[in-house]
């Protein structure tokens, strides 16, 4: 079993593997996309790898910030376009 | 030879655009030459500040005027033009530059220009992104911002008889109108060299010299910066001759988005983005607004402005001709005073009386014009 921790995203308490990234756990928690263009279109992550700047959410108050290149952290707290 | 216009404008910046805009109401058939595309030059590299300055009476003049033929003209503007009225805050870091801000305050009241003095107190609550302990500053209310290309092109598409031929370098002003590199001739009786710091290779003894800048954009941060911050010291940075310096200059977008400025340099040509010069602004800004340090850049280009000698324009006759018209120089500030450059072009052009007196912008006061004849 892996080590699993706790994040809050959008308010909700999810628990999720220890090590993935904040993408990751975004879709594990049921979303379809995690980030809205400025025209309203709903975005995912496309690249996985940074380049593409289209999975970023907002983590601890820290707005853009790119969740496949991030790595869940205890109590994160995210906060993801629905 | 294409033929029938009665000008031939050199730059389809936003000068450029915005005379060809007054000459076509003027009944005048234009035709608008640029090497690039609409407003691709400096037009696009700057930052889209519209402010009243008070380096000299002239520029106050110049930019007082400008700044309403703004407020008239932007209600007809397309939303892409992106025009709000944020207000500019000239940041004061200690008592010394608060007495400049009160020199400032008492220049603009007596003028009738709105401007407030903030306190510490009062800047903190407007901008509460600035670092604690700022001294205070000078809220100019009416100052805006824009986005000039969409401009440029708004006036290029505004008038009637106004025809633009983009991606075609002029080689060389002639007798009779314009000789362009690919061997085409446009002729026109008067001819406007509004091609910003390429304006010297056209017209001899033009003493315009680029004077370079970097930018740097953010992504979205809306509310993070709420007014055109400029620190006082940018007077010093921007009115000095020497040869490099940065200021902290930052301009919320309708967008959120906010660009960080801005540096200057005399004696360089090539556009490359220049980290160390971009570092320093950064610090720069960082001194005032720490907070700047935790957003994501995602952009950062450099443009060259037309400076002059005496930080003023070139509007009017070039010396020793009797055909050829200067609309360039403006520095940092053709944005805000493009509208007025087409005013004074045009009242010059066509014999009316002009609304500000013309002579502090005529190009015979730094030109010889004897030797270029």
């Amino acid at each position: 079993m892996p080590n699993l921790i706790q994040v809050t995203i959008n308010g909700q308490a999810v628990t999720v593997p220890g090590g993935i990234t904040v993408a990751a756990a975004v879709l594990l928690s049921g979303k379809s996309g995690i980030h809205r263009s400025p025209s309203g279109a709903l975005r995912g992550p496309v690249c996985g790898m940074g380049v593409c700047f289209e999975c970023r959410v907002t983590v601890n108050g820290r707005a853009h910030v790119r969740s496949c290149l991030t790595t869940c952290e205890a109590g994160m707290e995210i906060s993801a376009d629905e | 030879m294409a033929s029938g216009f009665d000008i031939v404008i050199v730059g389809a910046g936003i000068v450029g655009a915005a005379c060809a805009a007054e000459l076509a109401r003027e009944g005048m058939r234009v035709a608008v030459v640029d090497r690039d595309i609409i407003g691709g030059g400096a037009t696009a590299a700057g930052m889209g500040h519209i402010v009243v300055m008070d380096d000299s009476e002239a520029q106050f003049a110049l930019t007082r005027y400008s700044r309403r033929l703004w407020r008239d003209l932007h209600s007809g503007l397309p939303p892409q033009a992106e025009y709000e009225t944020p207000g500019t805050i000239w940041v004061a870091a200690d008592e010394s530059e608060m007495q400049e801000v009160r020199r400032k305050h008492e220049y603009y009241a007596s003028r009738g220009v709105a401007a407030e003095i903030l306190d510490s107190k009062m800047l903190a609550e407007a901008e509460p992104n600035l670092r604690p302990g700022l001294a205070g500053g000078l809220l100019v209310p009416d100052d805006a911002v824009v986005y000039p290309p969409v401009v440029a092109r708004f006036l290029l598409e505004r008038e009637r008889g106004v025809s633009v031929i983009a991606g075609s370098a002029v080689r060389a002003i002639t007798n009779d109108g314009v000789a362009l590199e690919d061997g085409t001739r446009i002729s026109a009786a008067k001819i406007v060299n509004a091609a910003g710091d390429a304006s010297p290779n056209l017209t001899a003894g033009v003493r315009v010299a680029p004077r370079k800048g970097h930018l740097v954009i953010t992504d979205r941060y809306p509310g993070f910066v709420r007014h055109q911050l400029v620190e006082l010291g940018y007077l010093k940075s921007a009115h000095t001759h020497s040869a490099e310096s940065v200021a902290f200059n930052v301009q919320p977008r309708r967008t959120g988005q906010i660009l960080i400025g801005s540096s200057r340099q005399y004696g360089v040509t090539n556009a490359d983005v220049d980290p160390a010069i971009v570092s320093a602004m950064l610090s720069r800004a960082l001194q005032y607004m720490p907070g700047i340090g935790t957003l994501s850049a995602i952009r950062c280009w450099t443009g060259f402005r037309a400076s002059t000698p005496d930080k003023l324009p070139l509007i009017g006759p070039a010396p020793g001709t009797d055909h050829v018209y200067l609309a360039t120089g403006h520095e940092g500030l053709g944005i805000t005073t493009s509208l007025a450059t087409a005013k004074l072009l045009a009242s010059q052009i066509t014999g009316r009386e002009p609304e500000i007196a013309v002579t502090p912008y005529l190009p015979a006061r730094v030109m010889d014009g004897e030797k270029h004849a």
